[in-house]
């Protein structure tokens, strides 16, 4: 299949070079050879591609032939005992960027708004670039950051204060240690900010300045005009960019895994340790068994499909909104 | 009364009743809303600042944390066991720093030419082969980096029964690495006027020659722009490397040795930071790391608003 | 009851019935000594004439004259545009435009506007399109919301094409009904002027003629003041005609103000004469 074009191409190249036969030859000679390289070259990122694809999914067999859909829908990771039971994992992977989403998507909006509206247009990009700088930070430093100085801040002033004020309510209750679910989903709240500020910002930059002046010129207010025309026309810019961000979330590893406590069990509450699909991936594998191997296999493959699906659907939402605007 | 003119004429006109009615409303309701106005852009404003404050937060923290422990002894020495005698011996990364760049420029020296290349065909053909290419790209950047160490592990440890070196991490940054400078460098290669190839072709060059004596020179700025960036991401993965690398004290130039790396010294000595020894590792580490990936990520945008600039 | 609603003849010429000229009765807007400059570059000049109520002003001349900025300042909309500024008076009733007696939002729901092209809100239904300036200046009862946008619908002749389909989205209509939907929604919140910006111009034909021929029903209801660089339309649509054109530093001037009929048929000026007669622009 993907052998095809170089074929096809080849001839297809031949046409152009009319020039009477003496020199047509050397240079469709010459041709080939860079369409092969071109073509040769980008084959072999495709098979590696498809390598590492297969390569995950084999690895995974004994483990689904071990575990079955248990393997999803089990409650109890325990690798001494041969249970693999990824449900907490599931739980902890989607919680944590459940609540980095909550905190990042209103505050990452309303600095794109800042960027596009408050600054002065020149401003802009090196503006832009201060925020989106914090995506360049490797997120080992998020995760170290997180581990010795929030994590002892939390446990001594933040989560004694939280279980007073909401008097340990649900999510809130039971007792708690420096590492949870909390810190790691506040630790990718700043982590996936960046992601949401930059694609936002982009989003809210195309909406046509006639809308603005539209509104503007109905008697509303600034921020009449941002809520009610500028945000809901780029609104599907913005679900791209909490999509992508979502994305990013769902599969960070190291910084999660320093500050989340890997837990292995469905939790009760947010203050008490967990773990991630991810970050177990980064835990487990130190003198695992052939088959916890296979299980950690397994994982990569539940999260190359969500990561994958969650990716390719923010891309899709900015194409679409990048198309919207040029019409 | 600025009631518009003509109102005394036309006491019955609904049209009128209606203006006044809409406008006693918009004057009596725009207090609240200039005040929820200026409040809001205030948020937003605020929102900027505290976005801003983190990074420069994170950064100090690293400097005031960090600084005092670096020393020439920091980059030129290994890190050295503290004994019961001298509990204060500190060593430096010089294992974890020639590490970065043996698996580093390995990654390097393989992904440039694939990725540039690649990017190239992505650039000059619009064919299903093209596009499929250009999506498998997409997704694989959006991956989470430490599959690409599993997948490593799995293929060239498990299956062809290698051993951890510093070559499979170059390897799994590889991965990281090729559709990130593919992707830019496409960009780049597609920036080049079109009128530049066609003058070449028309002077009876080949298209190899055209690509990599007139294209790629003029692409280059920007392919260098995209190297960098891709290095800056690289540089600071930590995840795919616990899993091929292994670990090692001693500092090698070596790829088939056991080899650690800059993160990976970060993260072991946060977690086994029961020492302020080994959290100093990691402070002045993190500082290191962060200063280069920073530049480095700076340097690839201020080389990108310079071309913009250019262009225009 | 006004009585100065004139039918246009089919064959495009002069309207009637209104020979008498238009500034002598009453004054919707004045304006004194009106300059706008950009960043300190001066694009219109000492701009004076009145804009007379419920007649049609049009603002003519060759483009760079400066017609589409001296427009936008009328409802302060350079505000939005950073290094605008506008001197000068532009009195409303008796209230100074740029006073600070007056909200600069305040004076954008007095005075409307109308685009180039048709910018109704895309992420809006038809009903919520016409009703949203009501909206931002925070009527909220239902019934006024529903009986101003059936009155603006009717006036923009457009209520018989989309009274039964009013929650659809604003994009399923043709675009010269989209630029009468942007109509409505000005109509809506009962402005005492209307600005439009060469409503036309991004009309086929016949929607065109079908906006001309709103203008003169419109009139009776508010003062309108509309740029056009077509002269044909100008002289049919409109009562009074202001000519500006470019001076030698590059700031738009006001060289005549005219009932309509007469510039075009005995323009006081050379200049004038010689842009009806088309030898520049």
């Amino acid at each position: 299949m993907s052998t095809g074009p170089i074929t096809e191409s080849a001839p297809g190249v031949a046409p152009e070079g009319r020039a009477p036969g003496r020199v047509k030859r050397p240079r469709a000679r010459s041709d080939g050879a860079y369409w092969g390289i071109l073509y040769g070259t980008t084959l072999i990122f495709v098979v590696v591609c498809a390598t590492f694809l297969v390569t995950l999914v084999t690895s995974s067999f004994s483990a689904w032939g071990h575990s079955g859909l248990g393997l999803i829908t089990g409650t109890t990771w325990n690798p001494d005992k041969q249970l693999y039971g990824a449900l907490p994992l599931i739980i902890g992977t989607l919680v944590t960027s459940a609540i980095a989403l909550v905190l990042a998507v209103p505050l990452g909006v309303l600095v794109a708004v800042a960027l596009v509206h408050l600054v002065p247009r020149r401003l802009r990009t090196p503006m832009s670039s201060f925020v989106e700088l914090l995506a360049a930070v490797p997120s080992v430093v998020f995760g170290g950051v997180g581990f010795l100085v929030l994590a002892p801040y939390f446990q001594q002033h933040f989560y004694p204060w939280l279980q007073s004020t909401t008097h340990s309510f649900g999510p809130f209750s039971g007792t708690f240690s420096t590492t949870s679910i909390l810190l790691a989903g506040i630790v990718l709240f700043v982590m996936v900010l960046p992601t949401i500020v930059a694609f936002s910002r982009d989003a809210i930059a195309i909406v046509p300045e006639e809308q603005i002046e539209g509104a503007m010129s109905l008697g509303a207010t600034r921020w009449q005009t941002l809520w009610k025309v500028v945000l809901p026309s780029a609104r599907t810019g913005i679900t791209g960019a909490v999509t992508l961000a979502a994305a990013r979330a769902l599969g960070e590893t190291i910084a999660v895994a320093m500050v989340i406590g890997n837990y292995f069990k469905v939790p009760h509450s947010l203050l008490q340790g967990g773990t991630t699909l991810a970050s177990a991936l980064a835990t487990q594998w130190d003198g695992a068994t052939t088959l916890t191997i296979s299980a950690l296999g397994a994982l990569a493959v539940i999260l190359i499909a969500i990561t994958a699906g969650v990716n390719y659907a923010g891309r899709s939402l900015l194409r679409r909104a990048n198309q919207g605007a040029t019409l | 009364m600025s009631v518009t003119t003509g109102i005394g004429e036309l006491p019955a006109d609904p049209i009128l009743e209606r203006r006044a009615l809409i406008q006693s409303i918009a004057r009596g309701s725009l207090a609240r809303r200039a005040v929820v106005s200026r409040l809001m852009l205030g948020v937003c404003g605020l929102a900027f600042l505290a976005a801003s404050t983190v990074l420069v937060w994170i950064v100090y923290l690293l400097v005031a944390k960090g600084f005092h422990w670096i020393s020439i002894n920091f980059f030129t020495q290994d890190p050295l066991t503290p004994t019961v005698f001298q509990q204060n011996l500190l060593g430096g990364i010089r294992n974890a720093i020639r590490g970065s760049i043996v698996i580093d420029g390995i990654a390097l020296v393989i992904a440039i030419p694939v990725g540039i290349v690649a990017g190239h065909l992505l650039a000059v053909s619009e064919n299903v082969f093209a596009n499929a290419v250009r999506s498998t790209a997409e997704v694989m950047t959006g991956l989470p980096s430490i599959l690409f160490g599993i997948f490593v592990y799995e293929f060239m440890i498990i299956r062809f029964h290698s051993h951890f070196s510093g070559f499979l991490g170059g390897l799994a940054l590889t991965m990281i690495m090729v559709p990130v400078i593919m992707k830019a460098s496409e960009i780049s290669f597609r920036a080049v006027p079109a009128s530049i190839r066609e003058a070449g072709l028309s002077l009876g060059l080949s298209k190899g020659v055209v690509a990599t004596r007139i294209v790629t020179p003029a692409a280059a700025p920007g392919l260098l722009t995209a190297v960098l960036l891709a290095t800056s991401r690289a540089v600071g993965e930590t995840a795919p490397l616990i899993w091929v690398i292994g670990n090692n004290y001693v500092a090698t130039w070596s790829p088939y040795k056991q080899q650690t790396a800059i993160p990976i010294a970060i993260y072991n000595g946060i977690l086994n930071g029961a020492s302020p020894l080994q959290q100093a590792y990691a402070w002045g580490s993190a500082l290191f790391l962060v200063a280069v990936v920073l530049c480095m990520n700076l340097g690839s945008r201020l080389l990108a608003a310079f071309l913009r600039r250019e262009r225009h | 009851m006004d009585s100065a609603i004139t039918v246009p003849t089919p064959s495009g010429a002069m309207t009637t019935g209104d020979v008498e000229d238009p500034r002598l009765g009453a004054i919707a807007m004045r304006l004194k000594d009106v300059s706008v400059s950009f960043h300190g570059r001066m694009a219109v000049r000492d701009v004076s004439f009145e804009v007379p109520d419920k007649r049609v002003t049009a603002l003519i001349g060759p483009s760079g004259s400066g017609k589409t900025t001296l427009l936008r300042a009328l409802n302060r909309l350079h505000d939005v545009t950073r290094g605008a500024k506008v001197e000068g008076e532009i009195l409303l009733g008796n209230t100074n435009l740029y006073s600070r007696e007056i909200h600069p939002t305040l004076t954008r729901m007095r005075v409307g506007m109308v685009f180039q092209r048709p910018n109704p809100f895309p992420t809006m239904s038809i009903f919520d399109n016409v009703v949203s300036g009501l909206r931002f200046n925070g009527v909220r009862k239902r019934a006024v919301l529903n009986e101003a946008a059936e009155s603006a619908l009717i006036a923009a002749a457009l209520w018989d094409r989309v009274k039964d389909r009013l929650k659809m989205h604003a994009s399923s209509l043709s675009g010269g009904e989209q630029q009468r939907l942007c109509i409505a929604r000005a109509l809506a919140v009962e402005p005492e002027v209307l600005l439009m910006d060469e409503p036309t111009s991004a009309l086929d034909p016949v929607s065109t003629q079908r906006i001309e021929e709103l203008l003169s029903e419109l009139k009776a209801r508010v003062s309108i003041v509309i740029v056009t660089h077509n002269m044909q339309q100008a002289a049919r649509i409109s009562d009074l005609c202001v000519f500006l054109l470019m001076g030698d530093d590059g700031a738009g001037e006001q060289i005549e103000v005219a009932p309509t009929q007469k510039l075009f048929t005995d323009p006081t000026d050379r200049r004038t004469l010689d842009y009806i007669q088309g030898r520049f622009g």
